[in-house]
């Protein structure tokens, strides 16, 4: 083989290669290893609810506090590890390139770098369960004063660190990550790739670095605040004058009176346009995915990339929805409570946007629609009914009743654990054979689509009728007060765990379908989804584009699609 | 090593140029098309020095777009705690906020500071001086890099200045007895103080290693590139500086 090609393959297998294909996906198998310790850690908190006294392996028989611990480390593992990492991190190195006519990313070296200092960021965090007291369990959000006092809890010293320095190296591996992708977006764009020629999935991963930009930035400032006010007897965040344990705090040296709502500020500031970051990738795939598959152009293209900004820069100014019972200002709740509702408008012009797609393709769709197609379809059908509690929860009256209950949830975890799953899904099944020559298995991804959809609504549907009766978040187990309120939901909860077993175990379909077409799948040709944009072209070094990205049945006397790089469109 | 001037492209890999690349001179901004929106132009795989320079320029500036965002996070967190208080046993709203004034030894080293970006930009400037440019690109020694080391060093020279001054700063406010605990705003004094030492001794870091890379890096272009976006970081450094000081002198 040419001299060419033994350099390229030496250099996609080196330990610390710079290759950014290679990088992503690594950076997928690390999130597939993060979420699947997270599922694990979802399913021992699901079976202690129900069975509190049953003993699980490892843990042994759960401490309320260890509950504790497993809500903190599944909703850092999931949030951070997956569905940031994933989305963002692994398909961007991957795909983005290449969906720009380039031949790598603007630094590789950096990449590499943001991806091993994300490698070393989990291993910290995964570290906080070895350690005397265990891992920390002030939730994902940390709330001050307990996350701030190392007394105050078990495995709120070393474990809590663990968990600080964790984050703030993600913090700056994901800022690395951004810059790399912002430069490439902007400067490695190949001849003829005007902004408004670029799919849709590059202008969510251009909005997306700018939200990682901002956003991480200010959960570095405050980790480091934190940090301080753990190790430096300082007072950001922490109240003189507090108990804890019985004792009275004794700061002797720094009376500093600290507030927990700079935290809450601070934190939720960086905590909203995250969910974005999760989110913003999917919705750019599946306009892709849904024009690829139903053979018709976007609809909308402009008015797609519009809402895209939008939902950028509104998901800035609306961090304070997370905070109306925190004792905020009414009047600042108000002003949340109207941005919350109009991030709404553009995410519902995105929603209907798709929702046209599928109606104006219903005559020219793939038949029968590939698994791809079933999980967009998916996220769809999730992100809309986990959208529409949304404006529910926007209200602060309601809020008032519904925060921190099971209605939340089951409103973030269909929104994002389940729409961010299914389109991670149709990422996977969809790009497939660009990582590994072959196409997944058609049947098995059937399966696991359908099977995973009814497990996913039986699992978290019901919890929106748990809060609306108002079952408490994090509570670790129903039994054993006076009253009859919380073991009258038993039922509902135990429903609901086995309906998360069901969920967890069809996932094993994807993993084994993941194996076994990784060595054995049907070879895909160049193009097997008839696909329009760059990343399926067979040679990308000529490459001048000439058209928009998804030219799918553009012009009746034209082929059912036509490449973005083509020359001149085939006549029929 | 081709003797030619054409680049093909599957040659992408980076080589020392000699005479096949290009000159990173300003006369053509673009590596040989049209810039703007003639797309037609413009030449396909290696790009030109200039595009090289602006992707790090593009680069330093996103980062340090997200540095101005931790920074403003502590600038925010600081006139959230001017609020700051408590009650006291009267039911008496009692501000926590005590402002302190800020040693003198910061106007000097506000200078010191300005200075060192006068210092920076020259040297920034004669690695961009074409006439020199040209000399080295055809490999007739080094002059560029002659004339802006020594100024590079004395930005480094200064730079410590500047950190050992702020050094003083926070002996003489210990000296007071006011530390980092102590109260809030002497938290915030503390913080943002250091936090900016920080990012100045990363600055000097890479002033030592800007000054190593002009005599280890072969290709002028790279030269440049280390010593541009040296330059560009010190400059934002010092504008953060003026911001804080600013805001730590007339903002309490």
């Amino acid at each position: 083989m040419s001299i060419q090609l033994q350099q390229t393959m030496q250099r996609r297998r080196g330990l610390f290669t710079t290759d950014h294909r290679t990088i992503g996906i690594r950076y997928l198998l690390l999130s597939l290893l993060a979420v699947a310790i997270g599922t694990v850690l979802s399913l021992f908190m699901r079976i202690h609810i129900v069975s509190p006294d049953l003993k699980l392996p490892l843990f042994g028989q759960i401490p309320p506090e260890g509950y504790l611990a497993l809500v903190t480390m599944h909703g850092t593992l999931m949030v951070f590890f997956v569905l940031t990492t994933a989305p963002v991190n692994g398909f961007a190195s991957l795909i983005l390139p290449s969906q720009i006519g380039a031949q790598r990313m603007a630094f590789p070296l950096l990449n590499a770098i943001a991806f091993w200092l994300t490698t070393l960021s989990l291993v910290v965090l995964l570290g906080a369960f070895f350690v005397p007291g265990g891992a920390p369990i002030s939730g994902w959000t940390n709330y001050p004063p307990l996350s701030a006092i190392t007394a105050a809890g078990p495995g709120q010293a070393t474990g809590m660190d663990l968990w600080l320095v964790s984050i703030g190296i993600f913090c700056f591996a994901s800022i690395l990550s951004a810059i790399n992708m912002l430069t490439t977006i902007v400067s490695k764009r190949c001849q003829g790739m005007t902004l408004l020629r670029m799919p849709l999935t590059v202008w969510s991963w251009l909005v997306t670095a700018v939200l990682i930009l901002f956003a991480f930035s200010i959960l570095f400032a405050a980790v480091v605040l934190l940090l301080s006010d753990r190790h430096l007897a300082t007072g950001f965040f922490v109240p003189t004058g507090e108990v804890i344990n019985g004792l009275l705090l004794d700061r002797a040296n720094s009376h500093a009176n600290g507030s927990p709502m700079l935290w809450l500020h601070l934190f939720w500031f960086f905590g909203h346009p995250e969910v974005y970051i999760a989110v913003l990738p999917s919705m750019g795939l599946t306009s892709s995915l849904l024009a690829n598959f139903t053979r018709r152009p976007v609809f909308g293209y402009r008015f797609m990339v519009a809402t895209t900004l939008l939902i950028g820069v509104f998901g800035l100014l609306v961090w304070g929805h997370h905070m109306f019972v925190s004792g905020m200002n009414p009047y600042a709740g108000t002003a949340f409570s109207l941005m919350t509702m109009a991030i709404a408008i553009p995410s519902s012009g995105k929603v209907l946007g798709w929702l046209a797609m599928l109606l104006r393709g219903r005559d020219s769709r793939v038949h029968p629609m590939p698994t791809p197609m079933l999980f967009t379809l998916g996220f769809l059908s999730f992100f809309i009914a986990g959208g529409l509690t949304g404006p529910v929860l926007a209200q602060p009256i309601l809020d008032a009743y519904l925060h921190n209950t099971y209605f939340v949830v089951a409103h973030f975890h269909l929104i994002m654990a389940m729409a961010g799953a299914f389109s991670l899904f149709a990422a996977v099944y969809y790009w497939f054979p660009l990582m590994t020559g072959r196409l997944m298995h058609e049947t098995l991804g059937k399966w696991h689509f359908w099977l995973s959809l009814i497990g996913a609504y039986a699992t978290f549907f019901p919890m929106h009728f748990a809060g609306l009766a108002g079952q408490p978040r994090h509570y670790a187990q129903l039994i054993g007060s006076t009253s009859t309120f919380l073991s009258s939901l038993l039922p509902l909860q135990t429903g609901i765990t086995h309906s998360a077993l069901f969920l967890a175990s069809a996932q094993l379909l994807f993993l084994a379908n993941l194996a076994w077409s990784a060595r054995r799948g049907k070879p895909a040709g160049s193009n097997p989804w008839r696909a329009t944009t760059l990343e399926w072209a067979s040679d990308l070094t000529e490459c001048r584009v000439v058209r928009g990205p998804y030219e799918y049945n553009f012009q009746s006397n034209l082929s059912d699609f036509v490449m973005q790089c083509a020359a001149e469109p085939e006549q029929e | 090593m081709p003797a030619t001037f054409t680049r093909t492209p599957a040659d992408i890999e980076r080589k020392d140029p000699g005479i096949g690349g290009k000159p990173p001179v300003d006369r053509r901004p673009t590596g040989g098309g049209g810039g703007d929106d003639n797309w037609d132009n413009h030449p396909q795989g290696r790009r030109g020095p200039r595009e090289l320079l602006t992707r790090y320029r593009l680069g330093l500036f996103f980062a340090l777009a997200g540095d101005l965002m931790f920074f403003i996070a502590l600038v925010g967190a600081f006139f959230v705690r001017q609020n700051a208080g408590h009650f006291d046993p009267r039911d008496n709203y009692v501000s926590d906020w005590h402002p302190l004034a800020v040693p003198p030894i910061l106007w000097i080293n506000t200078a010191v500071l300005l200075l060192s970006s006068g210092t920076i930009e020259i040297a920034r400037r004669h690695l961009f001086h074409e006439v020199d440019v040209m000399e080295e690109w055809l490999g007739l020694g080094r002059p560029a890099v002659r004339r802006a080391s020594p100024w590079l060093m004395g930005t480094a020279v200064l730079g410590v200045i500047f950190l050992a001054g702020q050094w003083i700063a926070w002996q003489q406010l210990e000296s007071q007895g006011l530390f980092f605990a102590s109260n809030q705003n002497s938290h915030f004094f503390y913080l943002i103080t250091a936090t900016h030492g920080i990012h100045l001794v990363l600055g000097i870091v890479a002033l030592v290693g800007a000054l190593c890379a002009l005599f280890l890096l072969r290709r002028v272009e790279m030269r440049q590139i280390v010593v541009d976006c040296t330059a560009w970081y010190w400059h934002t450094m010092g504008i953060f500086w003026i911001f804080l000081f600013v805001l730590l002198t007339y903002f309490q």
